[in-house]
């Protein structure tokens, strides 16, 4: 018999955190850290409005694009919250979470052969999707002297003529770093100059603790060669929802609406309900998990820098993340041996790219009771070194 | 009252049980500063005290507790004022409140036994000058005391990992 499976698929490496996951399974009393998730329950009103809809039936597809009432609400808010202007019935879809936004947004905009440069550590599915779509992912270096952020001359450095897109992630899922308007003017000169189109993903955007996130689009030229991705997960306490969003110019929003249509239909229209109730009056709610977030982030840093592992202050996103390289340990094999020896579970750097390694991601999205119970373990670990 | 001063409301209004430390690394103040920043908010009497939700209920004292609605007759010149802290001073009041509606005044009153209660609004309340009607609620059951659930939620499934 043949190997069915793809050379595309085979291509993709398995996930970096099965062995952990298979390995906390059989332990009892961990602190995991290693969720890149709220810990707060969806907001009641949300979740509410949308259990009404469904009893009254409100159980069908809607339109590819997603819910009008939902885009409309959504046109508006990003305009008011972040200068971001875009149409909503030509520039905007309503996806399945932001992992499908990315998905389409890359194949909407790659060839085979194409290069897509993928600012590094990242979320972890940038390049396997990359990859999926034929294209090439060109990992550019984004290091702690740089407060994580994305420098313009490492990125010159990888740019050649195949080049065809730019994705980064800025508030940053590991390293919580945020990129200025100043930062992203420096990067926006040469996006333009190489003529490439850029894919934004600014799901932590709410999540910006020392000021209001610059939305990539509105910097410089570059609104008509972005695509910018947003969801409800991380500032609503919805990931099991699934509701995202892609807004871009409009060729590439209907190249991106095309696959779309084929490979999703439509997001779920309970959550997109659910969605439109979020903006409506969940305002409150979002601000005191942002305002919570912020002390466990202060208290969570302070305590990380004081048990010998030195951390960057980080601005954005709800993770920490410390280098280990101290210990004289891997980020692998520390994590590892944190996990067996003190239950508490963190994810090795190097799972999220380059410039990952030697250091740790703590999601701080976890009670400040269980953070300093995650802090006390980490100094015992430490001082047992 | 700045930004910083509604924070530590925030926090101590939350848990009055953390340390100056635990607050002064949350916030990014100084120890001292957080110190001088609520005794300040406590001389002004912003901060009025410090106390402990408790469910009784389930502490089992047997205690009752009862909401009392007054209609009450205005005073020339105090209107409400001069008998809400005359009723204030009891022991018994915990709660007190002006409200719009169809009465006046709102009581939240304990009491050992519902004997004690019915007792304590029979003798102490109904009879004051200027109180034209009352009605009185038992509580049966609590769920929900500043902003806490007293029923039990089940721990929602979180994956131990998730990239």
């Amino acid at each position: 018999m043949r190997n069915f499976v793809s050379g595309r698929a085979q291509e993709i490496p398995p996930s970096g955190i099965r062995k952990f996951f298979d390995l906390v399974l059989t332990m009892e009393d961990v602190i995991s850290l290693g969720v890149g998730e709220p810990d707060f329950r969806t907001p009641w009103n949300i979740c509410e409005s949308s259990i009404y809809s469904i009893e009254q039936g409100t159980t069908s597809y809607t339109s590819n694009r997603g819910l009008q009432s939902l885009r409309d609400a959504l046109s508006r808010h990003l305009l008011q919250q972040y200068h971001l202007q875009y149409d909503s019935n030509q520039e905007m879809i309503i996806t399945s979470g932001v992992s499908e936004g990315l998905d389409i947004a890359i194949r909407a905009v790659t060839d085979p052969g194409d290069e897509v440069l993928i600012a590094q550590p990242s979320y972890v599915s940038y390049a396997p999707c990359v990859t999926l779509a034929g294209g090439k992912p060109v990992p550019v270096r984004c290091i702690e002297k740089d407060h994580f952020k994305l420098n313009p001359d490492t990125l010159a450095e990888k740019i050649t003529r195949k080049s065809k897109a730019l994705i980064i992630n800025f508030p940053n899922n590991p390293t919580g770093a945020v990129m200025a308007e100043d930062d992203l003017k420096a990067v926006a000169d040469l996006v333009i100059d190489h003529d490439l189109v850029l894919i934004s993903d600014e799901v932590y955007s709410e999540l910006s603790y020392e000021k209001r996130h610059c939305a990539t689009a509105t910097v410089s030229d570059l609104w008509e060669r972005t695509i910018t991705l947003n969801g409800f997960s991380k500032a609503y306490a919805m990931t099991g929802w699934r509701i995202g969003y892609l807004c871009a110019p409009r060729g590439i929003c209907d190249a991106a609406l095309k696959i779309h249509q084929y490979v999703m239909l439509c997001a779920p229209v309970m959550g997109q309900v659910g969605a439109v109730e979020a903006l409506r009056s969940s305002e409150e709610d979002k601000n005191s998990m942002v305002n919570e977030y912020r002390l466990r982030r202060n208290m969570f840093v302070a305590g990380l820098n004081r048990v010998g592992l030195p951390c960057h202050v980080p601005e954005g996103a709800f993770y920490a993340f410390p280098s280990v390289e101290k210990t004289g340990f891997s980020d692998t094999e520390f994590a590892e041996k944190l996990l067996k020896e003190q239950r508490v579970a963190v994810v090795p750097g190097s799972v999220f790219g380059d410039g990952g390694e030697g250091h740790i991601r703590c999601a701080y999205a976890v009670s400040r009771k269980d953070l300093t119970e995650a802090l006390r373990r980490i100094e015992i670990f430490i001082s047992g070194l | 009252m700045d930004e910083k001063d509604l924070e530590l409301l925030r926090i101590l209004e939350e848990n009055s049980r953390l340390s100056v430390d635990e607050i002064a690394t949350m916030t990014n103040l100084s120890q001292e500063e957080v110190e001088g920043r609520v005794m300040a908010l406590e001389a002004a009497r912003i901060i009025k005290g410090y106390s402990t939700v408790v469910n009784w209920e389930k502490a089992g004292n047997g205690e009752v507790s009862a909401i009392i609605e007054l209609k009450v007759s205005p005073e020339r010149d105090f209107g409400y004022d001069r008998i809400a802290e005359r009723l204030s001073r009891f022991r018994q009041v915990k709660t007190l409140r002006l409200i719009t509606g169809t009465y006046d005044l709102q009581l939240i009153v304990t009491g050992k036994n519902m004997q004690e209660v019915s007792r304590f609004v029979s003798e102490h309340v109904a009879p004051m000058d200027r109180i034209r009607e009352t009605a009185t609620h038992i509580i049966m059951k609590s769920y929900k005391e500043n902003g806490n659930t007293f029923f039990e939620q089940p721990e929602t499934e979180r994956l131990p990992y998730s990239p």
